[in-house]
């Protein structure tokens, strides 16, 4: 009787262990991913930024470069795919056309000297470029936070349960500035 | 130990800190009692005291320390280049913002107050925004960022409040056995008490200085530092800074001892606070150790 007994105390031990590990990396995983959901609306907020310049940029260009309005139809085409885009890396992928389009409208008005030198453009350039910065502060919170949260649900013994309670890899965010590059003028 | 452990630690320092100022306040409260046999009144004097002042430094330490060293608010309209910085700082590190306050002054240098992340400010001197290059900026920016994080603030802002009030009491301790004394000749040993309450505290004024050491220890500066340049990631910029701030060592126009281990340089002197109570690791030393990162690959 005594050895059953003591089987059935360490069973009921190794339970209650297993338990509180299980508890404890659950709340830990839901803690990690609410913050990365979190940083991920960052990321949003700053690009929502970026997409209310863009009507203000494209008139200021407007008036100053009525023939160049393929471009600038182009310009506003990605601002609304990339506006639509759901997916983390659909979203990427459409952020880095709308900056590809955004680096031809600013090598456009290279050839208007008094575009390049309105005030208007200039404060807009000037905004753009705080906005892409801004971006890029949340992008690289927003990857710290998925970099912390995939290595968790990867780690020996996490990842035997991690997938079981649904938990996924997140995917990094990487996009491009239009204004950190030079622009390239093509002939 | 991790941010987390540091946090916690600079949290614990604070309620030491005001646990021991408010014993020794109270200490001296019930010295006065038992000399002018008061009952209980000093004590609860004492008591009344000590709680407000407590209150006063954690709730509105940073902004005795941004007034005692003549720190103006400017808002993203005014200097969109130093708040830009910060804000960008801030979005990446998700912390909120905090104000910024420019400081007249031609030196290079500053620092950072509040009492949590929530409740922060950083003020820089215009000479650093001027002299300073931009990825130069932001690694001082940086540095006082990782002190707003790390809860570093808390500490070194209520160190400035209660350090004020002892030296103040200790003043007023030392005067009174020289006016109350003429006045009431009777009461020689009340003056006394004042003398010798005076005296202990000027004694005190050694361990205080102590105390600063423990709160602003060395070890925070590395981790301001390394910390910081992991934000930026760009180590070397606020190595350069480093290196700019000790060539030129201007002090500062409107320098105070209480809010000195502040900075992060010496106000005094200009010179990184080696000196002053060796809060600072030597300024070469921080020099290498961030030149160290900058030659490992991937940081």
């Amino acid at each position: 009787m005594g050895t059953l007994n003591a089987i059935m105390i360490v069973l009921g031990l190794l339970v209650v262990v297993v338990v509180a590990w299980l508890i404890a990396v659950y709340n830990g995983l839901i803690t990690l991913r609410n913050r990365t959901d979190e940083a991920w609306s960052d990321i949003d907020v700053q690009l929502k930024r970026r997409y209310d310049l863009i009507p203000n940029l494209v008139e200021t260009v407007k008036g100053y470069a009525k023939h160049e309005s393929e471009t600038m139809e182009k310009v506003i085409q990605a601002r609304a795919a990339a506006m639509g885009a759901q997916t983390t890396a659909a979203k990427a992928e459409a952020e880095n056309q709308l900056s590809q389009t955004l680096k031809s409208l600013f090598a456009i008005a290279e050839n208007y000297p008094d575009l390049k030198a309105s005030q208007n453009f200039l404060q807009l350039q000037d905004d753009l470029k705080d906005a892409e910065d801004k971006i890029q502060a949340a992008r690289r919170f927003y990857n710290a936070n998925v970099r912390d949260f995939n290595t968790k649900i990867q780690v020996f013994p996490n990842n035997l349960i991690a997938e079981r309670l649904s938990f996924k890899k997140y995917e990094f965010f990487e996009i491009d500035n239009a204004e950190r590059q030079n622009v390239q003028v093509k002939f | 130990m991790t941010t987390y452990d540091f946090i916690a630690a600079n949290k614990r320092k604070t309620v030491i800190l005001i646990a021991v100022f408010s014993a020794l306040v109270l200490a001296i409260g019930w010295t006065i009692d038992q000399y002018y046999g008061g009952g209980g009144f000093f004590v609860g004097v004492a008591a009344i005291y000590s709680t407000i002042s407590a209150l006063v430094s954690y709730y509105a330490g940073d902004k005795v320390a941004l007034a005692v060293s003549g720190a103006r608010p400017v808002t993203g309209a005014e200097s969109p280049y130093v708040v830009r910085m910060v804000e960008n700082l801030a979005i990446s590190q998700g912390m909120p913002t905090p104000k910024v306050y420019l400081i007249e002054d031609e030196a290079i240098n500053a620092f950072a107050t509040g009492r949590d992340p929530k409740h922060a400010s950083i003020a820089v001197t215009t000479g650093a925004v001027r002299k300073l290059a931009n990825e130069e900026l932001e690694g001082v920016l940086a540095h006082e960022m990782s002190h707003v994080k790390n809860y570093d603030i808390r500490v070194m802002t209520i160190v400035i409040v209660l350090v004020g009030i002892i030296s103040v009491l200790a003043n007023m301790m030392f005067r009174a056995t020289f006016y109350g004394g003429r006045r009431r000749d009777n009461r020689n040993s009340a003056s006394g008490v004042f003398l010798l309450i005076g005296l202990v505290l000027m004694i005190f004024a050694p361990f205080i200085a102590q105390l600063i050491k423990l709160a602003v220890s060395r070890r925070r500066e590395y981790l301001a530092d390394a910390s910081g340049a992991l934000m930026t990631r760009f180590p070397e910029g606020l190595a350069r800074a480093l290196r700019k701030i000790q060539q030129e060592s201007m002090p500062m126009a409107h320098a105070s001892a209480a809010t000195a281990h502040l900075f992060i340089a010496n106000p005094f002197t200009g010179k990184t606070l080696e000196g002053l109570f060796s809060t600072h690791p030597p300024i070469e030393m921080r020099i290498a150790a961030l030149e160290k990162m900058a030659s490992v690959p991937g940081t």
